[in-house]
């Protein structure tokens, strides 16, 4: 549907995009994650034709978007999109959802039916003669998602939408996408620097970093087996220990980092670079003087060099020649009798190991 | 200071018996300075969208030319105005040398700059995402400027009612290309508020001049009264 072929963006001196590569298949959500400034927002502008790329092709159903031509008008039309900030025209609000109908120049009572519908759609019934400018950011945002809809478009992209919203109409927000795609199979492209939204709302994820796609996968591939080492921290893995691959065979490995030999499921050669990525969830950690570590698995000596309270649970580090935190709660830690300075064990599967190789 | 309170009840008096000489030169300068102001909205509203859609080499000195004439001096108006207009000028045949003609011409000229930068800075005050919006929702070129111009509306609007506040007040042009006359008939009298105010003060009517100075400044609150209904919205 969507084709990005080595899209590139400059602004002045600036490079934002480095070339992006990457497919969004029809009828699919695709998410695009990453950083603020990685160039979620020039990306969908790109494909939106408010911006023209550097280099690199844009396609749509084969069509460079981008090639001069007349076709560009009919491409938009093919695409909706729904900005970050919450923007409605200085009118009431069936007048905002009726513009892009207008434009098509559609009769008075095709555009009366269709505008009831897109506002029943949003859950907007009744808000039809209201002045949009008087409604909340999230009902503008619904308005803003209705008047994109309202014209039947094949891909919808938002950039951010929900970025500067409350967490009830985030939630509001998401059901519609969702249903949008699921009843209509509009193809979405949806940007967001929130992985957890990302991972809710997608069947694939592209994660943009430094411009580029660091890594394109179903939501399970990009939070589970992170490409690379920036990935794993973008996608909330707390733990990321470097260190040089010291033995290798029968499908595992042993790697050593700060002086410790960690056990990994991933064949590896001996002198290969890699990053351990390791779940805090993964982690156990118990006293020193109990029975722990889990058979085959990584059974680490340290001590507690840490606890930071967060919210009902703490934030607990041990160094182990390297420091690697997960966390408890405040009873678990409390029947453990866990302190600053307590000797501790931390235990781990060498499944629980994901390693990447060093860029 | 008595002269000055018996000047204001005697301004009210006029006022309220609506006097008509007072009547007849609060009505000749909203007629002028109205007409003038539809003139210059015309040629500046075009102007200062074409201004800002376009794309041309100079663009931000022309931009700021204009900003510079918003403190162009009535009097340097009235001047070339007279120049242009005089017997020995360009455009002396048309005989319009102290007609209200020759005043709406003047204060077309004097308001110009002020519409066209107004135009242009409340283009400028449309919301980027507005734009995007209706190039994202397929708008061909036409639509587009149709609908930025639609959503700057109020903005340009109180560009309007700040054209007139500045054609009604002014008095050096007026005076230059008007005269001051006072005949016969009220089409062909040239004497205006401001003018007046000028000539009954000098004659030591202050009672008129009060009288006459009330009524440009209730001008000035009712166009005050719109701008700020206008910006409100």
């Amino acid at each position: 549907m969507i084709e990005l072929d080595n899209v590139s963006k400059r602004f002045d001196a600036t490079t934002v995009l480095s070339g992006v590569t990457g497919r969004v298949e029809q009828g699919e959500i695709f998410t695009v994650i990453g950083p603020s400034g990685a160039g979620k927002s020039t990306l969908l502008r790109l494909i939106d034709l408010l911006d023209s790329p550097t280099g690199g092709a844009i396609r749509i159903k084969g069509i460079d978007i981008h090639a001069k031509g007349k076709q560009s008008l009919r491409v938009r039309r093919m695409t909706g999109m729904v900005f970050q900030k919450p923007a409605v025209f200085n009118t009431t609000v069936a007048e905002n959802i009726a513009v892009g109908l207008r434009f098509r120049g559609v009769g008075k009572t095709a555009i009366r039916a269709k505008v009831t519908d897109a506002l029943t759609m949003v859950g907007l019934s009744g808000y039809g003669e209201r002045r949009a400018r008087t409604l909340s950011g999230g009902e503008m945002q619904r308005v803003a998602l209705a008047r994109a809809m309202v014209t039947e478009p094949e891909i919808l992209l938002m950039d951010e939408p929900t970025a500067n919203l409350d967490p009830v109409s985030v939630e509001k927000i998401e059901e519609l996408v969702l249903r949008i795609n699921r009843d209509l199979g509009t193809t979405i492209l949806f940007s967001t620097h929130d992985m957890y939204q990302g991972q809710r709302l997608a069947h694939r994820i592209g994660v943009l970093m430094d411009g580029r796609f660091a890594q394109v996968g179903t939501p399970r591939e990009v939070f589970t087996v992170p490409a690379t080492r920036d990935v794993a921290r973008f996608v909330g893995i707390e733990n990321i220990v470097d260190g040089i691959v010291v033995a290798g065979g029968n499908g595992t490995s042993a790697v050593e980092a700060g002086g410790v030999r960690v056990r990994t499921a991933t064949p590896l050669s001996p002198g290969e670079r890699v990053s351990l990525c390791i779940r805090s969830e993964d982690l156990r950690i118990a006293p020193a003087d109990g029975d722990g570590a889990t058979p085959g698995g990584n059974a680490l000596p340290g001590t507690v060099a840490s606890v930071v309270p967060r919210g009902p649970f703490s934030r607990v580090t041990v160094d182990c020649g390297f420091p690697l935190s997960s966390v408890l709660s405040w009873k678990t830690l409390d029947n453990l009798g866990i302190q600053g300075g307590s000797p501790v064990v931390v235990s781990f599967a060498a499944e629980s190991v994901h390693v990447v190789r060093e860029d | 200071m008595y002269e000055i309170i018996e000047g204001i009840i005697e301004a009210a008096r006029l006022i309220v018996t609506l006097d008509p000489d007072v009547m007849a030169i609060s009505a000749r300068s909203i007629v002028i300075s109205l007409t003038a102001t539809v003139v210059a909205t015309l040629v500046a509203v075009p102007l200062g969208a074409a201004i800002y859609f376009g794309t041309f080499p100079g663009k931000k000195s022309l931009i700021n030319l204009i900003q510079t004439l918003y403190s162009l001096p009535t009097v340097i108006v009235g001047l070339l105005i007279f120049l242009l207009l005089s017997r020995v000028g360009p455009f002396g045949f048309f005989r319009l040398l102290f007609t209200p003609t020759a005043m709406i011409i003047a204060q077309t000229v004097l308001i110009l700059p002020i519409m066209t930068g107004l135009t242009i800075s409340a283009l400028s005050g449309v919301d980027p995402v507005i734009r995007d919006t209706l190039r994202s929702l397929g708008a061909t070129r036409f639509q587009f400027l149709k609908s930025v111009m639609k959503e700057a509306r109020f903005a340009i609007l109180a560009a309007v009612a700040v054209g007139f506040g500045r054609a009604i007040s002014e008095v050096g042009a007026a005076i230059l290309v008007g005269g001051n006359i006072m005949a016969s008939s009220f089409a062909s009298s040239t004497r205006v508020l401001t003018t007046a105010i000028s000539l009954e003060t000098s004659m030591g009517n202050i009672s008129q001049s009060i009288a006459l100075g009330i009524v440009l400044l209730l001008i000035a609150l009712a166009v005050n009264l719109v701008i700020t209904m206008i910006q409100n919205r």
